[in-house]
């Protein structure tokens, strides 16, 4: 793939894709899209700052997305309590953009790893 | 040269999943996996349940013998049609699992002392105490007998347990409930033995106060002598109206309980022991002395009807998942509706389609101390009838979170466990060798009892159920279709002499063993009393006349039970709506007696300003504990203040906790005397004080507290008195907080803060039952689902749902009808 731009929309839709598909076997590890990050970033070859973000974009928007769909559907009856266990005053949106950012970090260093090692 | 940024990013990417997947301290308490909880295809955001949730479903088991159809209602109670009796055990076991399974495991982890395992060293003391007391043993007998002579109980729990661990199966981590998930740990199967473990839990609950009580009120008999405890801590009960009307015939007693010839200085005035403690630990909170109930029945003679009804709302602690979960239940058999216990087949508190039944809490003293004296530190022999005796040993092993398990030697005596040695004691102990018998810790077939009242066609078999029931005591209230009243308080009940057991008891002498235990046929029952009604609120159940002692009156609340006495007796034409706001009645007969016997000694020209305007307040009060009223409060306020300020010389300079006198001691003293010679300050020895002084000391100490409650706005009953329904970890996110209720202490609404009518029933049996019920929670126990607690607010209003007790093609029509789970052979 020598087509940068394409290279971009692409990634992140497979890690998003990757992360979903092996988060569906419950019995692996929760860490598991991390693997699959990694494998895609040494698959195809970007910048660090690059790999990090299409990393990061790709499971961090899947969190946020499924998140948000359970949420709606509960009426944010679960997510306003734990919001209250957590010390986030109560606030499900608040919530929702932890869980995403936890997905963006994790995914975004998994990939960034790879890509260093590709280079290293 | 990208190694260094290589190995950089590496370090940073494992020290964030690493962090992430480890609890981290907050506080006193663990968070969650903070990476795992918010992954929203492992944790928490699985158990947001869909609000339209569609519960409709096919499942296959291989236990199963033939096909059963549940039905579930909007309210998500099942309605299980079921070919045969195992099959319907079978599948409640697996819905109170479905619906309820964290609480099942966690009730019995609690009453097995295996709370270290999930939670750490933290709850080493609370599981050393439940270990130590015996409860694993006292299940394992039962297991033990219901396994080599009772094939059907087999069979039942049996069926019950394949239920749950089938749910079990097929249930991935990812959709295991909330709680697992947030405390970090995994649900395990369901054996027989976690039965009779929860019925142990429900034992403890209901009778262990005296694991307690018993040791305090020793304490403070040492501290006081027995001549002031027993002015102070008297058993005699001027106001009692029993549960058998006063005058009623007892059977001549065969057991004569005779008390020890040494008792006096042996027993009564024991002086301490100077043993020092070693190894101190905290025991668990002890039961509600408040956990109580409850129940009556009217005869056709008083109803609009002609037909009986019914009431039963037992009293216990108000938690989230409840301890309640409703179900109907019907097989070629029987057909029967209720409240079951999540752990525990078949109805417990319910009617079928011939009677109705409820029980109430009977209070009997029936856990002893026995003071013991080892022969050396091995603890391998006792003194006994003037020679060594030797124990056996029971190992109990408790695995304790991210430490190394703590190993129990626990030796066993003829009187039973040695519960307090020199290596458990607490302040309470004092540094004594005790061993603790409790009815308890007999087999018994207690499941039998409710399994044989869900197919009771009649009294007669009404009383053969309950004729099994061992422990803890209780007031089976019952009322046929054909017309029968009756009421029974059974149990497995000590022959006491005057006294025995309230206080440690010497382990070393034959003269203090039970002398006996009460023949099923001398315990206290009536049937169609003239008056037309049979009920029971804790009291006392009979008058002085009845030839046995029942306990300490501290175990017996008495306004309950002549505020329902009261009322019954004056109502007739009852409908089921009057008995709904019976059950629901706030008037305050304890206030009644209490205001009028206070005034008279108060002096209001030498109270202050503000005290005089709460005092006139109170006056003004209606005596009903209504939400809103503040003639409640001020009046709960200066009424505990008056009897600090008249017991506290008494008992404040112990070291360690003492027993507080119950109200009705002063409040009967202040009825007969003008002046109560306990009432002086022993500690001011040059004055005599009144108690006039002491009632003005106390309402000028409650008016400090009651001008701040007024500035906050907190002085409207319920605002105060803040009831909640709390989840079973004590989070309080998981709970519901401050509901607007009324209530109380010594009324038949019986809601305190956190304790109350955990189950509001009511049946009018006419031909088709006409039945009413709720408690204040919900079906499912996930607090991610809308079913979670839904019944509360209701509850909290006095309102009530009309049960649906129906055939199931009757059932199947009904509007209220929404899904339907089939269960067939794999």
């Amino acid at each position: 793939m020598k087509n940068n731009t394409f290279k971009i929309p692409v990634s992140i839709l497979l890690s998003s894709m990757a992360c979903f598909a092996i988060g569906l076997y419950g019995a692996l590890p929760w860490w598991s899209f991390m693997a699959t990050n990694f494998i895609i970033a040494l698959a195809i070859p970007q910048k660090p700052w690059v790999a990090f973000l299409t990393g990061a974009l790709g499971v961090g928007a899947i969190w946020a997305g499924l998140a948000t769909g359970m949420d709606l559907a509960n009426n944010h009856l679960l997510s306003t309590k734990v919001a209250n266990i957590l010390p986030l005053n109560g606030s499900y949106v608040l919530l929702i953009v932890i869980t995403g950012l936890i997905g963006f970090l994790l995914g975004g260093m998994s990939s960034l790893t790879a890509s260093y090692l590709r280079k290293a | 040269m990208r190694l260094l940024p290589f190995l950089a990013s590496a370090i940073v990417t494992v020290s964030l999943v690493t962090v992430l997947n480890v609890q981290l301290p907050i506080g006193a308490s663990k968070s969650p996996k903070l990476g795992y909880f918010l992954s929203p295809q492992h944790g928490f955001w699985k158990n947001a349940e869909k609000i339209n949730a569609n519960f409709d479903a096919h499942i296959l088991a291989g236990d199963l013998k033939g096909k059963v159809d549940v039905y579930m209602d909007d309210r998500l109670v099942p309605h299980i049609y079921a070919e045969n009796d195992e099959d319907a055990y079978f599948v409640q076991g697996y819905l109170h699992a479905k619906f309820r399974l964290w609480q099942m495991d966690f009730q019995t982890r609690v009453a097995s002392g295996r709370l270290s395992e999930i939670a750490g060293a933290d709850k080493l003391s609370i599981d050393k105490f439940f270990r130590r007391l015996g409860m694993v043993y006292g299940a394992e007998q039962t297991e033990r007998m219901i396994n080599e002579t009772n094939p059907i109980m087999k069979a039942t729990v049996d069926a019950y347990t394949a239920g749950v661990n089938a749910y079990l199966k097929q249930l991935s981590s990812e959709d295991m409930p909330f709680e697992y998930k947030l405390m970090n740990y995994e649900p395990e199967a369901w054996t027989p033995k976690k039965t009779y473990l929860f019925l142990m839990f429900m034992s403890y609950d209901l009778t262990g106060r005296s694991a307690s009580a018993d040791l305090q009120l020793t304490n403070t008999r040492d501290y006081l002598g027995f001549d002031l405890f027993d002015k102070l801590y008297t058993n005699q009960q001027d106001s009692l109206d029993p549960i058998i009307p006063m005058g009623t015939e007892f059977a001549t007693a065969s057991i004569h309980p005779v008390a020890p010839a040494n008792v006096d200085f042996a027993y009564l005035h024991k002086k301490d022991s100077t043993v020092m403690a070693t190894n101190e630990s905290d025991a668990p909170e002890a039961p509600d002395k408040n956990n109580g109930s409850n129940n009556w029945a009217v005869a056709g003679s008083k109803t609009k009807s002609g037909r009986p009804i019914l009431a039963s709302d037992p009293h216990l602690g108000l938690n989230l998942p409840s301890l309640w979960y409703e179900v109907q239940i019907t097989t070629p058999t029987h057909s029967t509706y209720g409240a079951s216990f999540p752990g525990s087949p078949a109805v417990i508190i319910g009617f079928n389609d011939s009677l109705a039944w409820g029980v109430t809490n009977a209070g009997r003293d029936v856990l002893d101390y026995y003071e013991l004296k080892f022969k050396d530190s091995t603890n391998n022999e006792y003194w006994y009838n003037g020679a060594w005796k030797a124990t056996t040993k029971r190992t109990e092993i408790i695995k304790v979170k991210d430490s190394a398990d703590v190993i129990e030697e626990i030796a066993m005596t003829h009187w039973g466990p040695a519960m307090y040695d020199a290596h458990y004691q607490n302040p309470q102990s004092k540094g004594r060798n005790l061993a603790v018998k409790w009815t308890a810790h007999e087999a018994s077939t207690g499941v039998e009892t409710f399994y044989k009242l869900n197919r009771a066609k009649n009294t007669e078999d009404y009383l053969k159920a309950i004729s099994l029931w061992k422990c803890p005591g209780q007031n089976f209230v019952m009322a046929t279709k054909t017309g029968d009243i009756a009421i029974k308080q059974q149990g497995s009940f000590v022959a006491r002499w005057d006294r025995q057991g309230d206080f440690i008891m010497p382990g070393d002498d034959t003269s203090y063993v039970w002398q006996g235990i009460i023949p099923n046929d001398e315990n206290p029952f009536i049937k169609n009393p003239e008056r037309g009604f049979v009920s029971s609120a804790n009291q006392k159940s009979v008058d002085a006349s009845y030839p046995y002692y029942l306990g300490t009156a501290s175990s017996f609340p008495l306004y309950r039970g002549i505020s329902v006495n009261k009322q019954l007796a004056a109502m007739s034409n009852i409908t089921a709506e009057d008995m709904q706001a019976l059950q629901t009645n706030n008037y305050n007969v304890f206030a009644a007696m209490a205001r009028p016997a206070l005034m008279k000694f108060v002096q209001m020209e030498s109270l202050s300003g503000a005290a005089k305007n709460m005092v006139n307040k109170m006056n003004q009060w209606d005596l009903y504990n209504h939400p809103n009223s503040e003639g409640m409060t001020i009046f709960k306020l200066i009424w505990d203040s008056v009897e600090n300020a008249v017991w506290e010389d008494e008992l404040s300079g112990s070291p360690i906790p003492l027993t507080t006198p119950e109200s009705y001691v002063l409040v009967e003293q202040m009825l007969k005397d003008s002046n109560f010679s306990v009432a002086d300050n022993i500690r001011t020895a040059n004055k005599i004080e009144t108690l006039k002084e002491q009632v003005a000391l106390g309402i000028e100490k409650a008016t400090v507290q009651l001008s701040l409650l007024e500035k906050e706005n907190k002085l409207s009953w319920a605002a105060f008195k803040a009831t909640r329904v709390l989840h079973l970890t004590k989070t309080n996110a998981l709970s519901r907080l401050n509901l607007p209720i009324g209530g109380g202490e010594n009324i038949i609404n019986a809601t305190s803060e956190n304790h109350g009518p955990s189950w509001r029933m009511i049946v009018h049996l006419t031909d088709e039952i006409e039945a009413y019920g709720l408690y204040p929670g919900g079906q499912s126990g996930n607090p991610g689902s809308p079913y979670y607690d839904t019944f509360v607010d209701y509850w909290a209003a006095g309102k009530y749902y009309r049960l649906l007790f129906l055939s199931k093609e009757k059932l199947k029509a009904n509007e209220h009808t929404k899904w339907h789970i089939q269960f067939s052979k794999a």
